[in-house]
């Protein structure tokens, strides 16, 4: 639901200032669902500290995002997924040089009815399940019952991830394309078959959903991403930085806002938001890439 | 001077009429120019008799459209299984056996049912008939061609209650006046002469209705799961 009101305040911002004229000052940013939530927060927290500052914050998933920013229809491009090579080919065709930044950490949650006893699966059998060679609970100590996936959208840079960390090959047929976080959600919580993936601010409030233990390979620990330490320090199997693209070195008020996320003000919101602070590697590595940390 | 006027006016309906099929044109071109550089790639085969869509592999990329040509005709052929029946006895009954009053307030409400954006109806897919038909139907999940077929003749509905009531209300009244004359029953004056008369009308109302329904995108994307397989049944699962 909050998602939707998200969109709601989006819309009713962009007529706001359509009205008003195109404000100077205004910062488009555009991209992940996943990170649609948090960078919303985010914005909204800076334009109370800086009111003149005005930020759109809109979705559409992760390549979306990427191609608005080669396009330069975005500031900022959220992005769940690494960029291609393809997609930096074309941005340095349109004259565009794509910096990431990386502002928080995610431990992606595979996600069941709380409805269904399985609570721990290795990345073998997640792989098998979402390519479709599992397809019954009881192959992986459930009770017989038809496994039903869920899945996003294939501009979605969790689709994307997903796929090339976890399945490492096509995802089934079967699975159903869900337009974002949210409602793979709410349609695992009513399906007591079900089982999707999802950004891990989304599970940390969610009732009626199981959020999976993950081993890397049989035998060795099962880790929850809901554990800070496991995802930082990559135990989970499935941790992943979440990224902003920005078109060469930030400058004036890109290079603001970015501060303000990093910053301890803008790390605590991210917590707040159920994802996890960046750890001292991605630290490092904003300093390199944006002179920013 | 009159003369001008109607040569001027004349000139302006046709220069209307000239640039809606220019219109129609350009986008038809524009679809077929930027179409036509993918099938260097993909063999014309392929793109129609596979039934295997997945141009984001991680192997191969294909492009077959079968399955969704299946599903999109299913679904449609569900909508309206359900929306005409419904529509057109509806519009009988507003056009012959309700009051005036029912009829005044009746009609322009189901006129704004057909402005409901289609993520509106799509979100209530989700949230009301997709759990509803997975109880019904013991079902795990709501997301199948019917909940699809439900919702598009949802949309569909105000197109063809609206016109089939304008189609049976230009029926001649001499037509009516006549039947029940000779004896018949209001029911027998309805559907032995004035559906009849009015049947070229109706099934226009219907052909557009189906119109909306076929090239829905979002309601269907959201109901039905948007899985790219091929559909199993009407309970199973469905591609968009």
């Amino acid at each position: 639901m909050r998602r939707y009101l998200g969109i709601l305040t989006v819309i009713s911002a962009l007529i706001f200032f359509m009205s008003n004229g195109y404000a100077q000052d205004m910062l488009q940013i555009k991209g992940s669902d996943t990170l649609i939530n948090l960078v919303q927060r985010l914005a909204e927290e800076y334009m109370e500290k800086n009111p003149k500052k005005y930020i759109a914050v809109t979705g559409g998933g992760s390549g979306t995002g990427i191609a608005a920013l080669i396009n330069g229809t975005c500031d900022i491009a959220n992005a769940s997924r690494l960029m291609k090579s393809k997609e930096i080919t074309q941005g340095s065709d349109h004259g565009i040089d794509p910096k990431r930044v990386v502002i928080a950490m995610d431990g992606l949650s595979v996600i069941t009815s709380a409805r269904n006893s399985v609570d721990k699966l290795t990345m073998d059998e997640i792989g098998k399940i979402f390519r479709g060679e599992i397809v019954n609970w009881k192959d992986v100590g459930g009770s017989d019952l038809p496994i039903t996936l869920y899945g996003r959208q294939s501009n979605s840079g969790t689709f994307v991830f997903f796929r090339d960390a976890v399945l490492k090959g096509d995802y089934s047929q079967k699975m159903n394309r869900m337009n974002g976080n949210a409602q793979i959600v709410e349609a695992v919580k009513q399906d007591a078959s079900g089982i999707g993936y999802v950004g891990v601010g989304y599970v940390k409030e969610a009732a009626g959903v199981n959020v999976v233990k993950v081993a890397s390979r049989s035998g060795s620990d099962y880790t929850s991403p809901l554990n800070s330490n496991d995802v930082k320090s990559g135990k989970y199997p499935i941790a992943r930085p979440l990224n902003q693209y920005i078109n060469g070195s930030p400058k004036g008020a890109i290079k603001d806002f970015i501060a303000f996320e990093l910053s301890p003000e803008g790390q605590k919101i991210i917590e707040q938001e159920g994802f996890f602070p960046i750890p001292d590697e991605y630290r490092d590595f904003n300093k390199k890439s944006v002179g920013l940390e | 001077m009159v003369k001008f006027k109607e040569k001027l006016i004349h000139g302006i309906f046709f220069f209307n009429g000239l640039l809606v099929v220019i219109v129609l044109l350009g986008i038809f071109a524009l679809l077929v120019f930027t179409a036509i550089p993918a099938f260097k790639e993909i063999s014309l085969h392929e793109f129609l008799f596979s039934s295997n869509w997945n141009p984001t592999s991680y192997v191969k990329s294909s492009y077959g459209i079968v399955a969704m040509l299946v599903s999109t005709f299913m679904v449609t052929f569900g909508a309206l299984l359900i929306a005409v029946p419904l529509g057109i006895g509806t519009a009988a009954y507003l056009s012959d056996v309700a009051s005036t009053r029912v009829r005044e307030i009746a009609k322009p409400i189901i006129e704004i049912l057909a402005g409901i954006p289609s993520v509106v109806i799509g979100f209530l897919g989700i949230v009301l008939v997709g759990p509803f038909i997975a109880k019904v139907f013991n079902l795990h999940n709501g997301l199948n061609a019917l909940n699809g077929s439900v919702l598009l003749a949802v949309m569909a509905l105000p197109t063809i209650i609206s016109l089939s009531e304008d189609a049976l209300k230009s029926v001649l009244k001499s037509y009516g006046e006549a039947s029940l004359a000779l004896g018949a029953t209001p029911w027998q004056t309805l559907v032995r002469v004035k559906l009849p008369a009015a049947l070229s009308g109706i099934i226009a109302s219907c052909m557009l209705g189906m119109g909306r329904a076929i090239g829905e995108t979002m309601t269907v994307l959201m109901a039905t799961g948007c899985a790219p397989a091929m559909p199993e049944s009407f309970l199973g699962l469905c591609a968009q």
